[in-house]
């Protein structure tokens, strides 16, 4: 049986594509024709086709295996219908993202420097003091053209009403885009001909997009400034990815111990033609490995005394050391405030609605609601530290009133959003399963956003991880210039 | 090109090649005794004297038996010298450069390793070894050939021939000293024919015994034998020729004066030796002192291209 709407069930949640059953969306009416026309066969010949080209491209991700002390590369789950979003809509997104990220890099630059946001009430100070990931070694520094976060992925989820929320920012090492660009490849490979019908907006720019604003950070102001991307290793689970931004830059991919600070504070990388100056970073690896005599002593992933070089301006880092303290869920919170104090607009795009345990108030209100709230850590990613309320039990929720009152600047509370769904094909007929999107922002003297991102979707009925860690898989996502009819 | 990625392609090939060469040591020692005349008592010690492990393998093993000394030289990964942690270690530098090589030369190295490692148990024995041995040669000579035909051609696969030939140039010392050390009195008339046979045995292991009668053109003798495998610049495997190939490969990198200077003096030396002087008093000396010149080649590579700061 090949895809019939007519049999697709959307439930409770809010559906990209199809308005309710047996009736798609009217601007989507001729793509879900397209996808419904397909036979079994061709369905089958075309699920077959991506395996295929993303086995010979390559296109895996690592997950460590510690018994055999191997990594092990998995193909990349991937479902070849695509996340469609109308290109009107994607623009007020876009103007919402820019505005995010700026307000966020000079609240980042703020915080370092004279804190003015602190002195004018609008943000709390004690929560600064307590942020892990706020660096004293950062206070005063001056990164090139003042930016923090070059390379900014926010998390975007739809709720039941069709709103889009921002769900978390990540500043820190954000993950995804080359799967994003992958996801495109394989797309042309299989259906040419919907690209010919559609006009999806490219998205292949990006690298040549990242190489822009990271050549603009070079301290020397050459024509070929030298850029790296430094990789934690081939056991880090990005791995592919770093490799694979390099390639498209044309930039070397380096780990920790290609690299040295010589007595200039310059940074160099060992070459067989002798030590080769580096200008710009583009560091895959955490703030606390970057550098074994300012962080973490016993760091084999870093480079001694590349937090000096940064600082005299040797050489660039991106993201900058710091600007993870913008990542933090209690940040989070404070955005839309944040917008308002530095840029003087309302925010374009809307929070999540969140509970600061911090306060009193709120914290009692969480407390008491547990059963209905999604509770997180301030600093953790990935879904670790977390409680679903509604579908935890009582142990677990009684433990994690624990730690809100044992710690609570540590957590926050958002009520449970049933992320929207999308069709994705499971057997030969297509079934609503929900998602997420991902779109990197790239700061620099022009802001870039991706046109769309990486839309990441739970391949197990009712699931809302996307994680691909953890049975997520991705879609190809599509900005289409479409008219109501 | 990153000192890095450089040194794993460089040790890549260095550990292929002497996976392939400890099998050919095995092979070679086998063959030797099984022509010796019976009141002729060689066995399997010398093995390890051979690939300086001495002090390892008497921390291991009770008894310098030949099932001892084959399992501590082929499978035994507590020997980092071993034909199987050779072939690990190819593996681990292959894997950290896969986006330099082929992607079937990886998948070859990784397969190598996989079914050495599942097979060695079972093939130790006198009667299995040779085939087993055999096929760690021929998918040594698999991969070797893989990389020649679709690696590009740029200052990477400089330092894949510069590791190979170097490695090669050293184990070929190697196989010749096993044959030293198995020499039998040369005064004893009723032991002559024996001289031949052994001397074969060595062709054979190198797989030069065709090359040799083709080159050569006439018998098989100590001195030919020994110009043939150190100082002829045709044949592969031969000592001068792979310190020659060696040479080529540092002309093509930068920063390679001394390193090339260096390679020129060991082929003038061992161009310029009178084979026929190598008798049983002093070829174990002369080899060792060749290991010690290539050794020496090695460490200035390692200083010049890797080890930088």
């Amino acid at each position: 049986m090949p895809i019939e709407w007519k049999t697709y069930s959307t439930g409770s949640a809010f559906d990209e594509l199809i308005e309710k059953t047996g009736k798609p969306r009217a601007w989507a009416d001729s793509l879900s024709h397209d996808f419904s026309s397909l036979s079994d066969e061709e369905l089958n010949a075309k699920r077959i086709a991506s395996e295929v080209a993303i086995q010979s491209m390559g296109i895996t991700f690592t997950v460590y295996n510690e018994e055999e002390g191997n990594s092990i590369d998995r193909a990349w789950p991937f479902d070849i219908i695509p996340r469609v979003i109308r290109k009107d809509e994607w623009r007020r997104i876009e103007q919402g993202l820019v505005q995010r990220v700026k307000a966020l890099n000079l609240f980042i630059d703020d915080l370092y420097h004279k804190q003015r946001v602190i002195r004018d009430g609008v943000f709390p100070g004690e929560l600064i003091l307590n942020s892990k990931n706020f660096r004293n070694e950062c206070v005063n520094v001056n990164p090139a053209g003042g930016i923090w976060a070059h390379i900014c992925g926010s998390d975007l989820i739809r709720d039941n009403d069709g709103q889009m929320y921002v769900l978390e920012d990540n500043l820190r090492v954000p993950s995804g885009v080359s799967y994003m660009l992958e996801n495109r490849a394989i797309m042309k490979r299989i259906f040419p001909e919907l690209f010919k019908n559609y006009h999806i907006q490219p998205v292949d720019d990006y690298p040549e997009e990242l190489y822009k604003r990271l050549a603009e950070l070079s301290p020397r102001k050459r024509k070929n400034p030298e850029i790296v991307v430094l990789t934690p290793g081939i056991y880090n689970s990005a791995y592919f990815e770093h490799a694979y931004l390099a390639q498209q830059m044309g930039a070397e991919l380096v780990e920790g111990r290609d690299l040295f600070v010589s007595d200039d504070d310059c940074v160099y990388m060992r070459t067989i033609d002798g030590p080769a100056r580096v200008d710009v970073i583009y560091r895959r690896v955490d703030d606390l490995f970057l550098d074994p005599e300012v962080f973490h002593k016993d760091s084999t992933l870093g480079v001694p005394g590349l937090m000096r070089a940064w600082k005299k301006r040797k050489v660039s880092l991106a993201n900058a050391p710091g600007a993870g303290v913008a990542d933090d869920k209690v940040v989070y919170a404070f955005v839309p405030k944040l917008i308002k104090y530095y840029l003087g607009e309302e925010a374009k795009i809307p929070n999540v609605p969140t509970h600061l345990c911090i306060d009193k108030k709120e914290r009692d209100y969480v407390l008491k609601n547990l059963d209905k709230l999604v509770v997180k850590a301030a600093n953790e990613s990935g879904g670790y530290g977390m409680l679903i309320g509604p579908q935890a039990s009582k142990k677990e929720r009684e433990h994690f009133a624990n730690l809100i009152k044992h710690d609570p600047r540590n957590y926050i509370a958002q009520p449970l959003i049933t992320l929207s769904t999308t069709p994705t094909l499971v057997d030969h007929h297509a079934e609503a399963r929900h998602l997420d999107l991902r779109p990197f922002i790239l700061s620099g003297k022009k802001t870039y956003v991706t046109t769309g991102g990486l839309t990441r979707v739970a391949l197990k009925k009712g699931s809302t991880v996307v994680n691909s860690s953890q049975g997520g898989g991705s879609k190809d996502t599509w900005i289409v210039d479409v008219k109501d009819k | 090109m990153l000192s890095r990625v450089a040194e794993n392609i460089y040790w890549m090939a260095r550990y292929i090649e002497r996976a392939e060469n400890s099998a050919r040591i095995i092979n070679v020692n086998t063959n030797l005794l099984l022509d010796l005349p019976i009141k002729v008592t060689l066995g399997w010690e010398p093995l390890i004297e051979i690939t300086a492990n001495k002090a390892l393998f008497k921390e291991l093993y009770p008894e310098g038996t030949e099932r001892n000394i084959v399992k501590f030289l082929v499978a035994d990964q507590r020997n980092q010298g071993s034909l199987l942690s050779s072939l690990h270690h190819a593996r681990e530098n292959a894997r950290t450069i896969r986006d330099i090589i082929p992607r079937d030369g990886w998948e070859s190295i990784n397969n190598l390793y996989h079914n050495t490692k599942v097979g060695v148990a079972a093939n130790l024995s006198q009667n299995k070894r040779h085939d087993f041995l055999h096929g760690v040669i021929a998918g040594s000579q698999q991969i070797t050939g893989l990389l020649a035909g679709t690696m590009l051609n740029d200052q990477g696969y400089q330092f894949l021939r510069l590791g190979r030939n170097l490695e090669r140039a050293d184990m070929t010392t190697r196989i010749v000293d096993v044959r030293s050390v198995n020499l039998l009195p040369e005064e004893d008339e009723e032991l002559k024919p024996f001289e031949h046979i052994q001397w074969t045995s060595v062709l054979q292991s190198l797989s030069a015994f065709q090359a040799y009668l083709q080159n050569v053109q006439g018998p098989v003798k100590h001195n030919l034998v020994l110009a043939f495998l150190l100082q002829s610049r045709q044949f592969p495997r031969a000592f001068v020729h792979c310190i020659s190939e060696v040479q080529e490969c540092l002309k093509k990198l930068p920063r390679d004066t001394e390193a090339l200077m260096m390679s020129s003096q060991i082929i003038e030396k061992v161009k310029k030796t009178r084979t026929a002087s190598l008798t049983k008093k002093n070829l174990h000396k002369y080899l060792d002192d060749l290991q010690l010149q290539v050794l020496k080649l090695g460490t200035t590579i390692q200083n010049t291209f890797f080890n930088l700061q």
